[in-house]
């Protein structure tokens, strides 16, 4: 057993594979936050005065409020003084097409398997790249415009449908919700805006690939998705950033709003920077994400890999509104070395006849831990509401911990409630059995897991199910028990 | 002066009085902790739905000495099945009362009032596990009772001893006059081989509010066996935050079972702490709840030494405007490789203004384990209710007769025959008077 660890140590180390920098000019904010840098990145942005005053009332809200301390993870404190709040890769005007981009920025997606151009001619998935602060490039616009739908940049969502963004930015996730959802409404820089007509079924995958490059640098996204009534849009996110000895920042807030028999499916393949082997750098990304069902019949779906980070702070969340609307909620978390993450999911059942599924898979080696915690709230009025959650762990190594904290409130007698969650290690006599069969422990072990998360995997676009599931091996690379 | 003050000065005069000095160390410390947390609000984790501050918004007063109007008459209806073979342990207003209580002689065990076991051969013992509950109870209601202890009974279950007589601890609040604050305090201390049965009850006699903050510590030697059986069935003015710490010191076996049927805030805190391989534990409870009574179950099961097992089943029926709580918390250290534990609730909601809260809580820290836990919440089975009334049972014994079946699986585990048919009686008749 003692052996089995130390080789787990020593090939815990492996290489970051998107961990270089690229060398482009950036234009940046000054290092600090007060009101002056935010009007800062509204003008830059361009933005209407009333985008301007909406940030600025978060500011001082934000101001007022105290970071939360109730996580079970451990952290330094954050300087907020000390983070640049805005950096966008320098380029003489707004690109019209590809080929006007830097040709080091489309080196640098293609090095993340982004390739730009690749994706313009083959793959049918439409791609928002954003790099920093702002948005790079978004693919496949003018196709997807000829069926109404909007999927552009979010500043230039402010720009060009002010009134689609007043109405809803803020509405799922308001600006007063917690601490890092009011810093990113003070600050969010760029993000995703994506507007799906009445009774359009999206034809291809959208996605966004966010990318930190520049240093000292704070990434605040925001995204917002509205699916009008019938509608049906499947979103992915990816995101990578370079290997910094410094923490980084990164606080986004994704809303998700579904109208009457709309349905959401996000999708999230998360591989920030996750530190060194000894917990030196990496990412803090504590994010905020919220779907509401407003309408009847509507259905959000997370599922969410989650690999990177130092720090993994979200819990992506659906409220119930709508009579029987659907959320689901399916998750992989995994962490390594000194990663830490805490994360779960909250499901709101406020309308009649609603359901909702969660599936939480924890897998934790090295010095990390890894928690779930989740929240099922059953209102009052919320007849005939329905859940089912599972959340598994798997702890490889005797160093990890695994942690569940689920917290059930049901107030209603019409709900059916229901919780499991076990916690085990690869079984020695599984191994065997593969062993025995002329497998090595190390692709029994791949196999095992990829076996584990299997339910989650499932769910996501085939895209990314091929990505993700090699992330997952790549990311436990070694950690035999 | 708030209620606070008023018992934090209390108990300031308690400590000048210096009536015993081997608790006057701890009493100071627990009194400095309160003083640093006080009453822990809704704000706190571990009492986020079991708002315990209302409760000190009235006075109360405190057991110091005064003669208390209790009869012979009133203890007597209070008594449980089986008493005449039982050591009876009377608490009056949480102090150990002598002359109500009845200690058959025995060679098996020895009990003796808390402060003379300070003093005495058993001050060591007293020392090393007095207050261990502390530890674990990271609030000032635990520290509140510490700082109190007053009028406590020790008792030491000697080596290799069977008792043949069970103990039943009858914590007995006369509230006719005042509102009354009790804060009974036991120490247990079960010694290699020793084999005990406890049971515990609480009755309130009197109209005016009560509130009984009690802690029981258990300490258990290698190869001791113990029975814990609680039983709370007080009456709806009659609050209770009721902390049973079990401290497993050497290779041990503890079975509890907590049955809660009435009360206006009803709260207990289990511990269940594996300090020593090999250890074995089961916690068994039920809530049958209606009328506004709150009740509030955080149980903790502690695994700091590798092969222990510990076995969970909490099972609760809510009505009216019930509200119940389920906190179970599975805790394994790095060290505690090969434990096995398991944990369920299960919560039946008859009305739609009954609720529960649930929280199975695990956090593990060594990878060879089996841990699970599960929860649910549900109405009752539609098809078994179905098959029922289609076989001629009327709704009311069809639901009475399922509702005994979910009740049931916690009452098998009541090994006493005298004290599972009186829980079962009382079960039974709730049962078919409060459903329709």
């Amino acid at each position: 057993m003692n052996d089995g660890i130390s080789t787990i140590e020593q090939q815990v180390l492996r290489d970051y594979k998107y961990g270089f920098v690229t060398n482009i000019e950036a234009d940046e904010a000054p290092r600090g936050l007060n009101e002056d840098i935010i009007r800062f990145i509204s003008a830059k942005k361009q933005e209407p005065e009333w985008m301007l005053e909406w940030r600025l009332k978060a500011y001082r809200h934000w101001l007022k409020m105290e970071e939360p301390k109730w996580a079970n993870i451990k952290y330094d404190p954050i300087n907020y003084q000390d983070i640049i709040y805005y950096s966008a890769p320098k380029q003489k005007k707004a690109p019209k097409s590809l080929d006007e981009i830097d040709p080091e920025l489309k080196r640098t997606f293609e090095k993340l398997g982004i390739s730009l151009e690749e994706q313009k001619r083959l793959t049918g998935v439409a791609v928002d790249a954003v790099i920093d602060s702002v948005s790079i490039a978004t693919t496949f616009k003018e196709q997807l415009a000829e069926q109404g739908i909007i999927f552009c940049s979010m500043s230039e969502a402010i720009r060009e449908h002010p009134e689609l963004v007043k109405k809803y930015l803020g509405s799922v996730v308001p600006v007063t919700d917690n601490y890092f959802s009011a810093l990113n409404s003070a600050v969010f820089s760029d993000g995703s805006f994506c507007y799906i007509p009445e009774g359009v079924r999206c034809p291809m995958e959208l996605s966004t690939y966010f990318r930190i490059n520049a240093e000292n640098t704070g990434q605040f996204e925001r995204t917002l998705i509205v699916a009008e009534k019938g509608s049906y849009v499947s979103y992915l996110e990816g995101c990578t950033a370079p290997m910094r000895d410094e923490n980084q920042l990164h606080a986004a807030v994704v809303e998700l709003v579904a109208m009457e028999n709309a349905e959401i499916k996000y999708s999230t393949v998360q591989n920030w920077y996750p530190g060194d082997k000894d917990g030196v750098g990496g990412i803090y990304n504590f994010v905020t994400k919220r779907g509401i069902c407003l309408g009847d019949h509507s259905k959000i779906s997370w599922t969410q890999v989650e690999t990177g980070s130092a720090i993994t702070w979200k819990y992506p969340s659906v409220i119930l509104k709508g009579d029987y609307s659907v959320g689901e909620f399916y998750s992989v978390a995994v962490t390594n070395n000194h990663q830490q993450a805490d994360t779960g999911t909250k499901m709101q059942h406020i309308g009649k006849h609603t359901r909702s599924r969660i599936v939480s898979k924890g897998i934790s080696a090295g010095f990390s831990n890894n928690s779930y915690r989740g929240l099922v709230n059953v209102s009052k009025n919320a007849v005939n509401a329905r859940n089912f959650s599972q959340c598994d762990s798997l702890l490889l190594g005797d160093k990890c911990g695994a942690h569940t904290f689920p917290y059930i409130e049901v107030k209603n007698n019409t709900a059916i409630v229901e919780h499991e969650a076990t916690t085990s290690k690869i079984g020695e006599d599984q191994l065997f059995y593969c062993n025995q069969r002329g497998i090595d422990t190390e692709t029994a072990v791949a196999l095992i897991i990829n076996g584990f998360a299997k339910e989650v995997m499932n769910q996501l676009p085939m895209e990314f199910a091929v990505e993700a599931q090699k992330l997952l091996a790549i990311s436990l690379e070694g950690s035999v028990g | 002066m708030s209620t606070v003050d008023n018992i934090k000065e209390q108990l300031s005069r308690l400590q000048s009085e210096q009536r015993d000095s081997g608790l006057k160390n701890i009493r100071q410390n627990a009194l400095n902790a309160f003083d640093k947390m006080g009453i822990p609000n809704t704000r706190h984790e571990e009492w986020k739905y079991t708002r315990i501050s209302a409760l000190f918004n009235q006075d109360y007063q405190i057991q110091n000495g005064q003669p208390v109007a209790i009869s012979a008459q009133d203890i007597d209806a209070i008594r449980l099945p089986g008493h005449e073979n039982a050591h009876e342990l009377v608490f009056v207003n949480g102090v150990f009362s002598q002359p109500f209580s009845k200690i058959h002689p025995n060679q098996e065990l020895v009990i003796i009032p808390l402060e003379e076991a300070a003093n005495n051969e058993y001050a060591s013992i007293v020392s090393e596990n007095l207050g261990h509950s502390s530890r674990y109870a990271k609030d000032g209601i635990n520290a509140l009772n510490t700082a109190w202890m007053y009028g406590g009974v020790f008792i030491d279950v000697k080596r290799a001893k069977i008792a043949s007589h069970p103990i039943y601890i009858y914590h007995v609040t006369d509230s006719r006059t005042a509102n009354i604050l009790a804060q009974p305090r036991s120490l247990v201390h079960l010694n290699e081989g020793s084999q005990v049965q406890v049971v515990e009850t609480f009755a309130t006699i009197g109209m005016q509010s009560s509130f009984t903050n009690q802690v029981i510590e258990l300490v258990l030697e290698e190869d001791a066996r113990l029975e814990y059986y609680k039983i709370q069935n007080d009456a709806v003015h009659a609050s209770q935050v009721s902390t049973t710490h079990v401290r497993q010191r050497g290779k041990s076996f503890a079975h509890t079972v907590t049955i809660s049927l009435n009360g206006n805030v009803v709260r207990n805190n289990l511990n269940i702490i594996m300090e020593a391989p090999y250890c074995e534990s089961h916690l068994y409870g039920l809530y049958l709840q209606k009328g506004n009574s709150h009740i509030d179950n955080h149980t903790l099961v502690d695994n700091v030494k590798p092969n222990c097992y510990s076995n969970e089943l909490y099972k609760g029926i809510m009505d009216e405007n019930a509200t119940g709580v389920f906190n179970g918390k599975i805790f394994v250290r790095q060290d505690a490789q090969k434990t096995n534990a398991y944990q369920s609730n299960k919560n039946i909601l008859l009305s739609n203004n009954a609720s529960v809260n649930t929280k199975p809580q695990l956090e593990i820290f060594a990878d060879d384990v089996k841990c699970s836990h599960g929860c649910t919440i549900g109405s009752l089975d539609k098809e078994a209710m179905f098959y029922l009334r289609s076989r001629g049972v009327t709704e009311k014994s069809a639901r009475s007769l399922l509702m005994h079946a979910f009740a049931d699986d916690i009452m098998e585990h009541i090994k006493p025959e005298a004290i599972r048919q009186y829980v079962d009686k009382l079960i039974s008749e709730r049962l078919e008077f409060d459903t329709i």
